[in-house]
């Protein structure tokens, strides 16, 4: 198949690549786009560590096509921060112990802020904070202070 | 937060107002929640080629041919095979044995033959499926028992890469006058599989050439001097014509302590031929198939015991299956070995263990080292105790834990710092263990009665609970005379802007090397750990201060900084002519030193401790300078029908020492927890034909977020005299004590005693047929 040409946004920035249709979202966002952020840990979909969010919902980008990604707004971990100040589930993270070796960090984050703008204000249990982070694996933690620190940060940055 | 107690004496070097013992925010963190730590794959580099691996599939044989499919455009791909090596073909470590890549001998499936570069990453990949190797196939040894029935030969006339036999008192002569006096003797056998370490990010190595006709390598690792050791073997080089350097690592567990050596190595062979820069990024499968997993063990216990549950004698037999080559199979083994009869006093006891050779991918190192594998067969073993005596499984352990005093196997005189009693009991009381031991066994009583009559829970289900019990410890620092023999040296120097500087080869690979470095050097010189600045482990710039592993990073390295820094402070305020009080007295202080005297370093090279000895050939003395211990806890839920163990509950107490960081120590110790419950109930590595068929995430499960209840830790700090501020080992600690809770918890709440690691539905629902069917005869 020959190249295609997207056009899409990633964190608020537009961005205009030619790229073979299947190529995957990770490496377009890797390669193209030079954010490398989005971590890969087995491309198949288990891990999540390139968890990104297309239009609001939480995807594996390895498992996405690019061709998918044509006229979509997308979320990576860079853009959770807004120049530089980091938002409380970020600051949260680096308080708490949320991240040790960090490889799974920016899918875990992605995947959290997707369930806090869901819960609209409202604090998820431990148990939602689990079920919403099952398919973003972690090998660091136990996930106990990632559960604590999402559920800090819906609680808005106190932590306790 | 983790809650810290602090029972006993204080420690001596505590310092009041520091950041020690405080949670500082971790110091690279910032990167990690941002996207803007660079790891290996991150690296963008002009013309960098990809490497990949051409591996035998055969388990055992010898090399025929190798063929290059002639329709394949091979134009621009680097091949790299055994004769490219300019120095020796071999994987250094502890024996010659490994080569870097197969010249005619296969002696595991995973072999690597060929190494292939091409700047395209998918052109390299169609290259690999280009190469056809031939192998004229040997029969193979793929087990434990294979392997001691000397059927093929691998590994000298025995098959036995090493045996190690400790002895204290007379275990033989005891365990014959069983019967006297109501002495009951015990015996089990107990077995656990491979375990992969699973680090979420790959292994990844990247080398070059460098101007001087030598060689830089960077990556995922977590011994910088193991890799650089390897390299000047590999080429003939000269220490510093060879330049290792980390970059973040994404994880390790011991699963980057050994193999990026023959990573790095590969890359450097492609880059040597191509005089180009090659990265070698491992996906998951090929991580998984060839990179080295936890040791399987096969451990027999025959134990004397009195009425009241004292152990009086002890003989223990293990066997561990090295793989293909030696690696680092003897010092796994030793660990193992020392920690077999687990924290627990006994005057007579004999342990033989033996690591052996198969045609399986080299085992190697995976946190706990050895520890985790014998301490599950004793800890199983400690129960099987208490239900031949009718004793509560905590009775046994009350009964014979070390106390001050005691004394190890190898002789070893438990002088201080020994929590076994402390944290069994803040965790039997946390758990609210005896209580709820009494309310599982009558409510299981109730279900199975309610079930005959017809009546299930709520949900239709047939289900028992159960809560199980563990003690364990953990020697921090090499084993015996390791530490004596690295000699390991760090330093702390001084940078133009007048701020210190650590420098050290240990690699942060996200436990918190940085942080608690930084907040022991930043105490011991009085100022905030923000203020220290910490080179990047590259052996051009670090002194080797040994590898980061058996949990030494805090206790053995920290000390070690901690020293160098207290000689940098003394020599300055020396210079200055008075204490320097302050973070900018230091900086105002270490400027005019530079400018008036030029560069400032102090370093501290490892002494052992005066008490301490050791002698390796009969092994006896003390084996550590001190050990950590830890309790724990599980509760399951376990369906009759459908042989799931559901986690409910886990609780434990740890005694490290001192907690330089409480929130960082916290997550060591539930990473570990979660680790070793991944171990105990989902982690299974299948085989066929001496090959992992499930190396991938799809089939090879490790614990997500719902896997596990809410974690319950205490941390308890019973200092060490020769610790830094008091600090023990925390790293492995936390993979050794669940696994025989998990097994203890299943067995109290099924009564059925397994004995076997992992605990897969289908081995619950077996072993319920099996006893069904037994008790309807």
């Amino acid at each position: 198949m020959s190249d295609v040409t997207l056009r899409f946004t990633v964190n608020g920035k537009a961005h205009r690549v030619r790229v073979p249709p299947m190529k995957r979202l990770l490496d377009v966002l890797r390669d193209e786009c030079k954010l490398t952020g989005t971590k890969e840990g087995c491309g198949e979909g288990e891990c999540g560590a390139c968890t990104v969010l297309i239009d609001g919902r939480s995807v594996n980008s390895c498992l996405v096509p690019a061709v998918q990604a044509d006229g979509a707004k997308i979320l990576t971990v860079e853009g959770l921060a807004k120049d530089g100040r980091l938002t409380p589930l970020q600051r949260l993270f680096v308080e708490g112990g949320g991240a040790q070796c960090g490889i799974c960090t920016p899918g875990m984050l992605v995947s959290a802020h997707e369930l806090l703008t869901r819960m609209k204000g409202k604090v998820p249990s431990e148990n939602e904070v689990r079920e919403a982070l099952a398919g973003n694996l972690c090998r660091c933690t136990g996930y106990q202070k990632i559960v604590d620190a999402v559920r800090a940060a819906a609680r808005g940055g106190r932590s306790s | 937060m983790p809650r810290v107690r602090q029972p006993g004496r204080a420690p001596k070097a505590v310092s009041s107002n520091g950041s020690v013992g405080t949670s500082i925010p971790k110091l690279e963190a910032y990167e990690k929640v941002t996207g803007t730590a660079l790891y290996l794959d991150d690296l963008r580099i002009p013309g960098v080629l990809h490497g990949r691996t051409v591996r035998s599939t055969v388990a055992r044989g010898r090399i025929r041919q190798i063929a290059f499919d002639p329709a394949f455009d091979w134009t621009g791909v680097v091949v790299v095979d055994h004769k490219d090596i300019p120095g020796d073909n071999v994987v250094a470590l502890i024996e010659d044995d490994q080569p870097l890549l197969a010249s005619t001998e296969i002696r595991h499936a995973e072999e690597p033959i060929l190494l292939l570069a091409h700047e395209s990453a998918e052109h390299v990949e169609r290259a690999l499926r280009a190469v056809r190797v031939e192998v004229e196939p040997l029969e193979p040894v793929l087990t434990v028992e294979q392997s001691l029935a000397r059927k093929q030969l691998l590994y000298k006339d025995t098959n036995i890469f090493k045996e190690i036999t400790i002895a204290r008192g007379d275990a033989r002569a005891a365990l014959h006058s069983a019967g006297l006096a109501g002495t009951v003797l015990v015996e089990g056998t107990y077995r656990t599989g491979h375990q992969e370490q699973l680090y979420i990010e790959n292994n990844a190595m990247m080398a070059e050439r460098t101007g001087d006709g030598g060689l830089l390598v960077r990556g995922s690792l977590q011994c910088p001097y193991y890799v650089h050791k390897a390299l000047m073997r590999v080429f003939g080089l000269p220490a510093e014509k060879v330049r290792v350097v980390q970059t973040v690592t994404g994880g390790g567990f011991g699963g980057k302590e050994e193999y990026p050596s023959v990573i790095g190595a590969h890359a450097a062979l492609l880059a040597w031929k191509s005089g180009k820069p090659v990265k070698i990024v491992y996906d998951r499968l090929e991580d998984i198939a060839a990179t080295t997993k936890r040791h399987p063990s096969v451990t027999r216990i025959r134990s004397l015991v009195d009425k009241d549950g004292s152990l009086l004698a002890l003989d223990i037999d293990t066997v561990m299956d090295g793989g293909a080559y030696v690696t680092l199979s003897p010092v796994v083994l030793s660990r193992g070995a020392i920690h077999a009869a687990g924290p627990y006093r006994c005057a007579n006891t004999t342990i033989r263990a033996r690591a052996v050779a198969t045609n399986t991918p080299p085992n190697g190192a995976f946190r706990g080292f050895g520890a985790p594998q014998t301490q599950f067969a004793m800890e199983c073993h400690m129960d099987a105790v208490a239900g031949r005596l009718k004793l509560d499984p905590l009775e046994v352990r009350r009964r014979n834990a070390y106390r001050e005093g005691d004394i190890t196997p190898t002789g070893q005189v438990l002088t201080e710092s020994v929590g076994a009693h402390e944290v069994l009991e803040r965790t039997v009381r946390r758990a609210h263990y005896e209580t709820k031991r009494k309310r599982y066994t009558q409510e299981n009583a109730v279900a199975a009665k309610a079930e005959r009559s017809g009546k299930f829970d709520g949900r239709g289900r047939r289900v028992r609970r159960g809560i199980g019990l563990a003690l364990v410890y953990h020697g921090a620092g090499f084993t015996g005379g390791g530490e004596v023999k690295l000699a390991s040296l760090a330093a702390v120097d001084v940078t133009p802007k007048g701020r210190p500087r650590i420098l050290s080869a240990s690699t942060e690979i996200g436990q918190g090397t940085r942080t608690i470095f930084a907040q022991m050097v930043g105490d011991a010189l009085g100022m905030p750990a923000e203020f220290v600045d910490i080179e990047t482990p590259d052996t051009g710039l670090v002194p080797d201060s040994g590898p980061t592993v058996a949990s030494r990073t805090c206790m053995v390295v920290g000390g070690m900084l901690v020293e160098a820094a207290r000689k940098l402070k003394s020599e300055l305020s020396a210079f200055a002519g008075a204490e320097l009080a302050d973070a900018a007295a230091f900086e105002r202080a270490a400027r005019r030193y530079l400018a008036e005297r030029g560069p400032l370093r102090a370093e501290h090279r490892y002494q052992r401790p005066a008490e301490l000895q050791w002698d390796d050939d009969t092994y006896r003395g003390d084996a550590y300078g001190v050990f950590s211990y830890a309790a724990c806890t599980v509760e399951v839920e376990v369906d009759l029908d459908t042989g799931e163990t559901n986690l409910i509950g886990v609780t434990t107490a740890h005694d490290i020492g001192k907690a330089i960081h409480p929130v960082l120590a916290a997550g060591q110790i539930e990473g570990g927890i979660v680790q070793g419950l991944g171990w105990a109930l989902l982690e299974d590595v299948r085989w066929k034909d001496g090959r992992i068929w499930n190396h991938q995430l799809t089939n090879y499960i490790i614990p997500t977020s719902m896997d596990v209840p809410t974690l319950d830790v205490e941390i308890v700090e019973i200092p060490y005299s020769r610790g830094p501020f008091g600090a023990k080992g925390v790293g492995e600690l936390p993979m050794d004590v669940p696994a025989p809770a998990v097994i203890a918890a299943v067995a109290h709440a099924t009564g059925l005693h397994l004995d076997e690691i992992p605990v897969l539905p289908e081995k619950v629902l077996h072993a319920l047929r099996a006893a069904h069917a037994a008790s309807a005869t």
